[in-house]
C-alpha cells in the first residue's frame, strides 16, 4: 500500500490488540448450588424445574422435577418445604412459594394425564420392594426407571403407607395420592396389597429376587406406662389416624385430650375437631418452641379451636377425667415434675407419643444391627445383609415424606450400582450460591403469593382440603420470583456490561462464553451478573 | 410533568424475569429488549481498544452508538473530541470504531458536526446522522464555546458528553465537571480545602436546557434501558440535542474496576447524579430513586473521596456533599411520592 508522507503504517483494526494480555484475573462461568436445592430432602433441582416454569412450560418443569421426585401433587401438600426456609428471596422480601409452585406441576400432570417414560431396556434384574409408602415408591419408581423389574409388596389394604394412614385428607385429598401411585404402577411395577413379608430372606428366594428394599414404615404407636382406670378409654394416635381410612369412624366423646407435641399429635387433635369434638387440648410437657410439630401446623390447629397445654404430664386416667402434673423447665430446658397436680375432663385420651418400627420381617437375618427400634444401614441404604437395602421410617432419619422419597432415591441408585457389581459415585456438591454471592439490586421487588384456605368455620367439620392451589397466573408469577441462585438464567448482564465486548453470546439455551483474546479481567461481569455464576478466578501469570 | 414514560419503560412488568434491570430477558419478545441484549448488536466500538480495565466511557460510548446505529438504520458519522474515548480508541493506525468516525481538535467536535450534518444535506443525504461525542473537559471547558453555538443555531446534532469528571487521559487534571472535594492532579487532597473547591464548576445539561433546545438528557451506565430509551428518542428528533452520560473512571476515581457499574449507579440513588429529561428549556421527567442511599455509600469507595473520611473536617464535608444531593432531589423530584404509580 502506498503510503501518505511521513506516514508508515497500514491503517486497520483494533482486533489487532489482544488486550486480553493484560489480565491478571479471570471470569469463569460457574454452576454454584442453589440453597433451595441444597435443602430438599429428596435431591430435587428445583432452580432447574423452576426455570422451565417461568417460561410457561410446565411439561418439561414437570418432566425435570420428577426426575429426581414422582410425587410432585403429594409434595406439594406434605412437604414441609426446607427448600423455602433456605430460598435466598428471603433475605430481599419473602421465599419464593416453592411448594406451592410444584403442588401447581403436580396437580396439572394429573389432570393432563401426563404419565412417566418407562424404561430404554430391560436389565432382567429383580428387585423386591416391602411397603408401598413414600419410601418404597419412589425406589421402585426409580428401579423401574433403570430397567429393573420392580415388585412391591404391601402389607396393608392400600398402597401409600403413612401417607394415606398417618396424614389426614383435610392435608392429603385421596385422589390425589391414588393417582400419583397409579402413575408408578403404570410404568410396569407390580403392586400385591395385603401381602405381609414375614421373612425378608425368604420372600426374597421365593421370588428369586436379586435385590430388596425395606421400606415398611413406623406404624406402631408408642406407649407410655400411665396407670389406667377400668372405663377410660384411651388409644394410639396412629390407630386413629388409620381407623379413618375405614367404614367405622372412631367414637371418641365430646373431650378429647392428645398427649405429645409432634406433628402426629397435631393431626389427631385436628381429626378428633372433625370427628365432632368440642374440645381438642393436646398436652404437652414442655414448652410451645420447643414442639417438635412444625409451628405452621400448631397455627392452623390453633386457629381451629384445638387447646393446648404446655409443660404439662399425664399421670392417670380415669372414667371421664385425667390426672396432670404441672411441669418446668430446668436449666438445660428439661422438664422437671414439680409436684403441682390438676384434673382435666376428657372422654378419651389419644397418645402420640412417636413410632416403632415392626422389624419382624427381619427376624433372624444375619449380619444386621438394629439400634433404637431402627435398622442401622451403610451410606449406600445398604443393610448389614447383603443385597438387601433399607430407607424411611425404619432407618435413622427424620421422619418425613419427603426425607422418605429421598432415600428411596438414593436407594435405588445404589442398589442399580450394586446389581451391576458397581458402587455409586454421586457428583460432587458445586459451591453454595449464598445471597453474598449475587446481585440484588437486578430484582425487581416482587411479594409471595398466598394460597387461598379453606375459611375455619368449615375446616372444623369437614375433611376437605384446607390449603387451596394456585392457579396458572400465580403459579407463573410465583415461578419467575426464582432468583435463579447461582444458574445463569440469560438475561444478557454479562454480554450487555463488558466494556470490551469480550462476552460471546451463544444463543437462547446455550449461555454465553468469554473471549479471552480481549477480556482485560475487569470484573464487572461477576460483580454485575444478578444470580452469581460468574467467578473471578486468578490467572497464571 | 410527564414521568409515566420514564417508568413505564423499566416497570413494565412488576417482577424480574420481566423487569427491565437487567440488559436482557429471554422471556419477553426481541423486540422488547435491549439494542445490548441482541446477538447482532452492531459493537460500533469493538475489542482491543486500550481503555483502562471497566472503563465506563468505553460501556457507554458503545451503549449509545449501538443505539443509534440501530434507531438511524446504520446512518451515522461519529465526530471525536481529544480525550480519552479518542485516544483509547484510535492509537493511529488502528481503531475500534466500526463506523465511519472523524477526529479534528479537542474542542471543535461540536462544529465539526455541524459541518458533517451541513455536508451531509447538500449532497442530498439527509438521512445520515451527525453525532458529536466528547469527555467533560472537551465539552464544558475547551469546547463550550462551539457547543453553544451548535445549541444556539439548532443544528441538527446529537452531542453526547461521556462525563467522567475530570481530564482522565492526561493524568487526571480538574475540569468544571469535577464534583466538590473530589482530589485530583490539580485539587490535591491537602490544605485548608483539600480536593476541588465547592461552589466552582458548572451543569452542562442546565445549561443546555437553558439553550431552550429541543431535548436534553442525562443518563447513566447503570441503567441501559433508560439509556437507549433516551437515545432513540433523541434521534427521531431533528435540530440540536443534547445528552450527558455519567461514566465513572476506575483510573481517575480510584476505585476498583469491577465497581464501575455499582457506582454509577450509587451516584444515581443517592442523588448526587440527576437523571432527568428536558424539551424545549422545560425538565419534564426524572428517573425515580429507588433504593436511596447516603452519599458517603457512593463516595467511600473512591479514593478520590478518601480524604471526607480521614478527619472530622472531611465529615463536615460530607454533609456539604449530602445537602448538594438533597438538593437534587428537591429539584428534580427524584423520591417516589404517595400516589405516584
Amino acid at each position: 500500500m502506498e503510503h501518505p508522507f511521513g506516514i508508515s503504517l497500514d491503517v486497520g483494526t483494533s482486533l489487532n490488540n489482544l488486550t486480553g494480555s493484560w489480565r491478571t484475573e479471570k471470569p469463569v462461568y460457574v454452576d454454584r448450588l442453589p440453597p433451595c436445592n441444597n435443602a430438599c430432602p429428596a435431591g430435587e433441582n428445583i432452580q432447574a424445574w423452576l426455570f422451565h416454569a417461568e417460561s410457561g412450560d410446565y411439561e418439561k418443569a414437570w418432566r425435570s422435577l420428577t426426575e429426581n421426585n414422582p410425587l410432585p401433587a403429594i409434595m406439594g401438600r406434605v412437604c414441609y418445604h426446607p427448600c423455602e426456609g433456605a430460598c435466598n428471596r428471603a433475605q430481599i422480601d419473602e421465599a419464593v412459594g416453592i411448594n406451592s409452585v410444584e403442588r401447581f406441576l403436580g396437580d396439572t400432570a394429573i389432570a393432563k394425564g401426563w404419565a412417566f417414560a418407562g424404561p430404554q431396556s430391560e436389565t432382567g434384574k429383580r428387585v423386591l420392594v416391602v411397603g408401598a409408602g413414600p419410601s418404597g415408591l419412589s425406589a421402585a419408581y426409580h428401579l423401574r426407571r433403570m430397567g429393573h423389574t420392580v415388585e412391591i409388596h404391601e402389607a396393608g389394604p392400600f398402597a401409600g403407607g403413612m401417607m394415606r394412614f398417618g396424614i389426614p385428607k383435610y392435608r392429603l385429598p385421596r385422589d390425589i395420592l391414588d393417582a400419583e401411585v397409579k402413575r408408578i404402577l403404570d410404568m410396569g411395577v407390580t403392586l400385591t396389597l395385603n401381602a405381609k413379608v414375614d421373612n425378608i430372606v425368604d420372600s426374597m428366594k421365593a421370588g428369586k429376587f436379586d435385590a430388596a428394599f425395606l421400606a415398611v414404615g413406623a406404624h406402631i404407636g408408642k406407649r407410655a406406662f400411665i396407670p389406667a382406670g377400668a372405663a377410660s378409654k384411651v388409644l394410639d394416635a396412629v390407630s386413629l389416624l388409620r381407623s379413618m381410612e375405614g367404614e367405622d369412624k372412631p367414637l371418641l366423646g365430646r373431650r378429647v385430650v392428645v398427649y405429645g407435641g409432634g406433628n402426629t399429635a397435631i393431626d389427631a387433635a385436628r381429626t378428633a375437631r372433625r370427628l365432632g369434638a368440642t374440645e381438642a387440648i393436646i398436652v404437652y410437657r414442655r414448652t410451645r418452641d420447643r414442639m417438635p410439630a412444625h409451628d405452621f401446623e400448631v397455627e392452623e390447629a390453633l386457629q381451629e379451636g384445638i387447646m393446648m397445654k404446655w409443660l404439662s404430664t399425664i399421670k392417670r386416667v380415669d372414667e371421664g377425667v385425667l390426672t396432670v402434673e404441672k411441669m418446668k423447665l430446668d436449666e438445660k430446658g428439661f422438664p422437671q415434675p414439680t409436684g403441682e397436680f390438676e384434673t382435666l375432663e376428657a372422654d378419651s385420651l389419644v397418645l402420640a407419643l412417636g413410632q416403632d418400627v415392626d422389624l419382624s420381617l427381619l427376624d433372624g437375618v444375619p449380619g444386621l444391627e438394629i439400634k433404637d427400634g431402627v435398622v442401622k444401614v451403610a451410606p449406600n441404604m445398604m443393610t448389614g445383609y447383603a443385597g438387601v437395602f433399607a430407607g424411611g421410617d425404619m432407618v435413622p432419619s427424620e421422619r418425613t415424606v419427603t426425607v422418605a422419597v429421598g432415600h428411596g432415591k438414593k436407594a435405588a441408585r445404589h442398589i442399580d450400582a450394586w446389581l451391576h457389581g458397581d458402587t455409586y459415585q454421586a457428583p460432587e456438591k458445586h459451591e453454595l450460591a449464598s445471597i453474598d454471592k449475587m446481585n440484588e439490586w437486578y430484582y425487581a421487588d416482587a411479594p409471595k403469593t398466598v394460597r387461598p384456605m379453606l375459611e375455619t368455620a368449615r375446616r372444623i367439620d369437614t375433611f376437605e382440603e384446607i390449603q387451596g392451589g394456585l392457579d396458572e397466573t400465580n403459579a407463573l408469577y410465583e415461578a419467575r420470583r426464582c432468583l435463579s441462585c447461582g444458574n445463569c438464567f440469560e438475561c444478557d448482564n454479562c454480554y450487555g456490561v463488558c466494556p470490551d465486548n469480550a462476552v460471546i453470546k451463544l444463543g437462547p439455551g446455550d449461555r454465553f462464553k468469554f473471549n479471552y483474546d480481549y477480556c482485560k479481567g475487569c470484573g464487572v461481569c461477576a460483580q454485575e451478573c444478578p444470580c452469581g455464576a460468574i467467578k473471578m478466578v486468578p490467572e497464571e501469570i | 410533568m410527564d414521568d409515566t414514560t420514564a417508568t413505564a419503560a423499566t416497570q413494565k412488568l412488576r417482577f424480574y424475569q420481566k423487569g427491565t434491570f437487567t440488559v436482557g430477558n429471554r422471556l419477553v419478545s426481541e423486540s422488547d429488549r435491549s439494542v445490548q441484549a441482541s446477538i447482532d448488536r452492531s459493537n460500533a466500538l469493538t475489542c482491543g481498544h486500550r481503555a483502562c480495565q471497566g472503563c465506563g466511557e468505553a460501556l457507554g460510548a458503545r451503549y449509545a452508538l449501538d443505539t443509534a446505529l440501530r434507531a438511524t438504520g446504520g446512518n451515522i458519522i461519529a465526530v471525536n473530541a481529544t480525550g480519552c474515548l479518542e485516544v483509547f480508541t484510535t492509537p493511529y493506525p488502528e481503531t475500534s470504531w466500526q463506523i465511519p468516525w472523524i477526529h479534528s481538535l479537542f474542542g471543535n467536535a461540536a462544529a465539526v458536526a455541524t459541518g458533517v450534518a451541513a455536508a451531509m444535506r447538500a449532497k442530498g443525504k439527509p438521512q445520515v446522522r451527525a453525532i458529536a461525542q466528547g469527555g467533560d473537559g472537551g465539552t464544558t471547558d475547551i469546547g463550550f464555546g462551539c457547543l453553544s453555538g451548535m445549541f444556539e443555531r439548532n443544528d441538527d446534532v446529537l452531542y453526547i458528553c461521556y462525563d467522567n469528571e475530570a481530564y482522565m487521559n492526561t493524568g487526571v487534571q480538574r475540569s468544571s465537571a469535577t464534583p466538590p472535594a473530589a482530589r485530583t492532579a490539580t485539587t490535591p487532597a491537602e490544605g485548608p480545602e483539600p480536593g476541588n473547591v465547592f461552589g466552582t464548576g458548572k451543569s452542562l445539561p442546565r445549561i443546555a436546557v437553558a439553550h431552550g433546545i429541543p431535548y436534553v438528557a442525562t443518563a447513566t451506565v447503570a441503567d441501559l434501558h433508560d439509556l437507549e430509551r433516551k437515545v432513540v428518542k433523541a434521534m427521531s428528533i431533528h435540530g440540536a440535542r443534547y445528552l450527558h452520560i455519567h461514566v465513572p473512571c476506575p483510573l481517575g476515581w480510584g476505585s476498583v474496576s469491577q465497581d464501575t457499574i455499582r457506582l454509577a449507579r450509587l451516584a444515581v440513588e443517592c442523588g448526587l447524579f440527576p437523571v432527568y429529561e428536558a424539551e424545549h428549556g422545560f425538565v419534564t421527567g426524572s428517573r425515580k430513586i429507588r433504593r436511596q442511599v447516603p452519599v458517603e455509600d457512593y463516595l467511600k469507595p473512591q479514593r478520590r473521596f478518601a480524604h471526607l473520611f480521614a478527619s472530622d473536617e472531611g465529615r463536615g464535608r460530607l454533609k456539604r456533599l449530602q445537602a448538594i444531593a438533597d438538593r437534587n432531589i428537591d429539584e428534580y423530584n427524584l423520591l417516589e411520592r404517595e400516589g405516584d404509580a
